[in-house]
């Protein structure tokens, strides 16, 4: 007999999807079926599965091949590194639950580390946008039960998030929404005919780059002010016609992505975008949200707004907080070789950094930890496998409109497995020893 | 556990009638003990000092979603307000919003042992519990908000109160909520279309039931529960000019009903933030503006099952949040600073914006006075709280310095000889009326006796009697000699020389020593769904939220490690 279960949330992107239902042999060992999920979630799940999966923590050797150590080894290993260290790179974050960015913050608080989690290549330039001009925004249920026109900014959820639509901005039929996506409007602005761009009711088909221009010329036209003929490639009839749908709808939401946050002009994009939503509200009610990535990096940003004070780039090295994006950043850090050990924990710097500062890490002593084998672990002189959150133990993470929903275990990891949060108290453990606290 | 015997300070305790008596005072397996029961205790030497039993906090906003809000959005703020870890002591960061850690610390300077998380937003509960799990030494509970909430809303439509009743019951127990707040009743509802309600008889948008409603509503049901707490209000049109006659209306709602429970709790209805309640004029200039503190104050004194807080501006630059979202975002169109808004589906919503209360202007220096004018008027003090909303009105640190103006009538003159608007304030306020100058008794009876009992926990805290939870702190404040220095009072009620906590020894020789082991209370009022509520719940999980019924609920184990529930016996 197999067993299903419910209610389970998704560990993979930040729309944090919690209808899952997964199938389960008897003894709740193996994972059989994924329903409700999108491809992404589903493989997600049953790639915990691989047969071949690393189970132990292994310690690379001087001829660059791989031995097995034991997690005490490997915590001895870990908590010696970053002791000895003056400013210990600790990066990731994002794909562990809050828990182990708990008891992370802790070790790094004990040993003067540069905290950073996956924004720093991602929404950091909208964190910083906020700390400049504030953000009105919302849930994403108030955009299910409200909202008659939404606009996909720099994003392509049908990609990315695939069932943020049809959860929660386009598709779906809410209080005061009962025609469901044929009582909403839509705007893509992407400079690529994309999935997304093919719902839309008007696609703005930006000039790469120039989303700022195409911002600013909205503000313009709320005001009913005089615009040149074409802005930002987009013929100016039609910003007047946007900017009048938008200040004639009931209740907005502006979504946005990587194409503003790392395209030219960075946090002055979202700065010009929280704007545009300030404007709005002058006439109707409109909020703006971030489409967040890994499933728990606003969590990270959380967790550390509560123990230091800052969403990203904590620096922790004097003996108190900073923050200093650019300085504190981890990609500046790296390349400007400030840090002199790196430990990634839930994140895969190696394949999203840029191919200079992996060089960095390859060149320090660098501990991953991560279920999988991944482009981070091949620079790595440990790497500490452990259970995946979500699937294989449970803990809080933080959707992408800051709703803490809690994940779930749905099945037993492999023998004597340990999960981030063990690890890291290992690691805790230990550094308190060293540290004499 | 540890022993310690308190020897020869002034202790101060209303509960039992002692005030400035030189005594001792013991404290045995975390809790207050007869002297003579202790034998080999650790010695505290209290002589020339006060002693008083831990204060209680009974509304300020150090927790949650929009407190967190806060400290990301305004990293300023830690330029010039930090500090380094010092052996268990960890970092802190932050002035007006400091982070969760910071905040148990501050606490345990000024001597709380309880506070109040003043407005938690039921779908985001967890995040309140994990702050809270992460803030040492003190015990807090939060409590959920329920004055926009739809179901609320439609059963008070139809006056359902067991219905209502019920929901109430149903969610504390899903948000380990402690009782009910309602803020803003029906405008921040309202505020999802970008409208508000002014008045309490101003129909919500669809929902076509009043503010009154709600707010009679919620009385009725918090009675029916008989939790330990009152439904706790933040009424209409707060910081609006003129907006007395509206408190005055929702303070009325409470007429004629009588507070039913097993915890010594006598109000039915516990106004919050009274100062930013109590204004008249049509605008905020100096010659219109003016203080109705009098005439709240005429009414409130007149009733017996009533309680407030102050509420008090400290002068500072500081952070306002509030689930008031379209007050916030009138705010920010007052000081064109960053706004923060997020509105919370079938629940709530919340605004953050930064905000400088001028020394230098008039109405800064008039709602700094509107505050203390509260508290000089009252004349039953266990009915009125210190508090500065913190930190709407004022950083939760500043407690002492109001502490200060409360007791020195000195201290309130240089504000206000040394402001440029000192006169204007005086002409268009009550301050200038008044010499009173609260006494130590009279501020144990507010934060200790009063707090204790308007919460439902006097069997716990804010007493020293034998049994109670051992909460003891030493100020060094001598009463014999150092009263008439309004310094030498702010800088003891913010450096406890010893602080005890649950028995266990937190501040030694004013240096914090231990985190503690904090608890979280909430309040299990035990009433079934009603088939009727059971039906909406789950209907509306199906088709309006956007988290399942199953994964609503803060499960104990990870987010209330350390709990202390409340069973309440439903008559």
């Amino acid at each position: 007999m197999t067993k299903l279960i419910t209610d389970v949330v998704c560990p993979f992107c930040g729309t944090l999807c919690d209808d899952l239902e997964v199938v389960v042999s008897d003894d709740g060992k193996e994972l059989l079926e994924v329903n409700n999920a999108c491809a992404i979630g589903a493989e997600k799940f049953l790639h915990s599965q691989a047969k071949d999966r690393l189970t132990r923590p292994r310690m690379r050797n001087e001829d660059g091949s791989w031995r097995e150590v034991s997690y005490d080894e490997a915590a001895e290993f870990t908590a010696q590194m970053l002791a000895k260290s003056k400013k210990p790179l600790m990066y990731g974050w994002s794909s562990t639950n809050c828990e182990s960015q708990v008891v992370g913050s802790h070790v790094a608080e004990l040993v003067g580390g540069q905290l950073d989690n996956t924004a720093t290549v991602c929404h950091g330039s909208t964190l910083i946008a906020v700390q400049d001009v504030g953000v009105p925004s919302c849930t994403l249920g108030e955009i299910k039960n409200r909202a008659d026109m939404v606009v996909f900014w720099g994003c392509n959820p049908a990609h990315a998030h695939p069932r943020h639509m049809s959860r929660y901005s386009l598709f779906p039929r809410g209080f005061f929404t009962a025609k469901g996506h044929r009582g909403r409007s839509v705007v893509v602005v992407d400079p690529r005919p994309t999935d997304s761009a093919n719902l839309a009711d008007i696609h703005l088909q930006v000039e790469q780059g120039r989303d700022y221009e195409l911002l600013s010329a909205l503000r313009v036209a709320f005001r009913n002010e005089q615009l040149p003929d074409v802005v930002a490639g987009v013929p100016k009839e039609t910003i007047y016609e946007v900017a009048e749908k938008m200040k004639n709808a009931r209740f907005g939401c502006i979504f946005f992505g990587m194409g503003v946050t790392h395209s030219l002009s960075k946090n002055h994009n979202i700065d010009i975008a929280i704007q545009v939503t300030r404007d709005l509200n002058e006439f109707t009610k409109w909020s703006i949200m971030p489409m967040r990535g890994h499933y728990n990096v606003t969590g990270a940003g959380e967790v550390w707004g509560w123990q230091f004070g800052f969403p990203f780039c904590v620096d922790l090295s004097r003996g108190f907080a900073r923050y200093n994006p650019g300085e504190s950043s981890s990609n500046d850090l790296l390349m400007r070789e400030e840090v002199d050990s790196v430990f990634v924990l839930g994140s895969d710097p190696g394949a999203h950094f840029p191919f200079s500062s992996v060089k960095k890490m390859n060149a320090l002593p660098c501990v991953v930890v991560d279920p999988h084998i991944t482009p981070s672990t091949v620079v790595a002189d440990l790497h500490v496998p452990v259970a995946f959150v979500g699937v294989e133990v449970g803990g809080c993470a933080y959707r992408m409109d800051s709703v803490p929903i809690e994940t779930h275990k749905v099945v037993d990891a492999p023998e004597g497995m340990l999960t981030d949060e063990e690890f890291l108290k290992l690691v805790l453990g230990r550094i308190k020893e060293i540290k004499g606290v | 556990m540890a022993e310690y015997i308190i020897k020869n300070g002034f202790v101060v305790d209303p509960t039992q009638g002692i005030n400035c008596e030189k005594m001792d005072v013991a404290v045995k397996d975390g809790k207050i003990v007869n002297a003579s029961d202790v034998k080999g205790a650790k010695v505290i030497d209290a002589s020339g000092k006060l002693v008083m039993a831990g204060a209680v906090d009974v509304h300020s906003h150090c927790a949650g979603p929009k407190v967190n809000v806060g400290r990301n959005l305004r990293p300023e703020e830690k330029l010039n307000c930090y500090d380094p870890a010092k052996g268990v002591k960890r970092m802190e960061a932050g002035f007006s919003v400091p982070t969760a850690i910071s905040s148990g610390y501050i606490f345990a300077k000024m001597g709380y042992g309880f506070a109040m998380e003043a407005a938690m937003p039921p779908l985001y509960a967890r995040h309140t519990h994990e702050e809270m799990r992460d803030t040492p030494i003190i015990d807090e509970a939060a409590l959920p908000v329920f004055g926009n909430n739809w179901f609320v809303m439609e059963y008070l439509k139809n006056n359902e109160v067991e219905n209502t009743a019920s929901y109430i019951s149903w969610l504390l127990k899903m948000t380990k909520g402690y009782g009910i707040k309602c803020v803003n009743p029906g405008g921040s509802e309202a505020w999802g279309w970008g409208m508000n309600c002014l008045t309490i008889d101003d129909p919500v948008p669809f929902f076509d039931v009043t503010p009154k409603q709600i707010i009679t509503g919620l009385i009725e049901a918090n009675e029916y529960l008989r939790l330990p707490h009152s439904m706790h209000v933040h009424s209409n049109s707060l910081g609006e000019p003129g907006n007395y006659q509206i408190t005055i209306d929702s303070l009325k709602c409470a007429e004629g009903i009588k507070a039913d429970n097993d915890f010594g709790r006598e109000q039915v209805l516990h106004h919050t933030h009274l100062q930013f309640h109590s204004y008249g004029g049509e605008s905020y200039g100096s010659k219109n503006f003016e203080s109705k503190s009098k005439e709240v104050m005429n009414y409130f004194n007149s009733t017996e099952n009533l309680t407030f807080d102050i509420g008090q501006v400290t002068l500072d630059e500081t952070t306002t949040m509030t689930a008031d979202g379209p007050f916030e975002y009138h705010l920010s169109h007052m000081n064109n600073l960053k706004w923060v808004n997020k509105d919370v589906e079938l629940e709530t919503c919340a605004g953050v914006v930064p905000f400088i209360y001028n020394p230098n202007s008039f109405i800064g220096v008039a709602q700094w006075a509107i505050g203390l004018e509260l508290a000089l008027q009252c004349k039953d003090m266990t009915k009125c709280y210190l508090t500065s909303d913190a930190p709407n009105a004022g950083p939760l640190r500043r407690y002492p310095r109001v502490i200060k103006w409360l007791m020195s009538l000195k201290a309130r003159d240089e504000i206000l000889d040394a402001c440029k608007y000192g006169e204007s304030v005086r002409r268009q306020c009550y301050i200038g009326e008044f010499d009173r100058e609260l006494t130590l008794y009279e501020l144990a009876q507010m934060n200790r006796e009063g707090a204790a009992r308007m919460l439902g926990l006097s069997n716990m805290f804010g007493s020293l009697k034998p049994g109670m939870e051992g909460d003891v702190v030493v100020y060094p404040l001598n009463p014999e000699s150092d009263l008439d220095d309004g310094e030498k009072i702010e800088h003891a009620f913010g450096n406890a020389e010893y602080f005890i906590k649950k028995g266990e020894l937190i501040i030694n020789d004013s240096e914090i020593i231990s985190n503690g082991s904090k608890r979280t209370f909430w309040v299990n009022a035990g009433k079934e769904l009603t088939p009727q509520v059971e039906r909406d719940v789950s209907e509306r999980f199906k088709k309006y939220y956007t988290v399942t019924r199953n994964n609503y609920e803060v499960k104990e184990h990870h987010y209330v490690p350390n709990e202390y529930m409340i069973e309440v016996n439903a008559a």
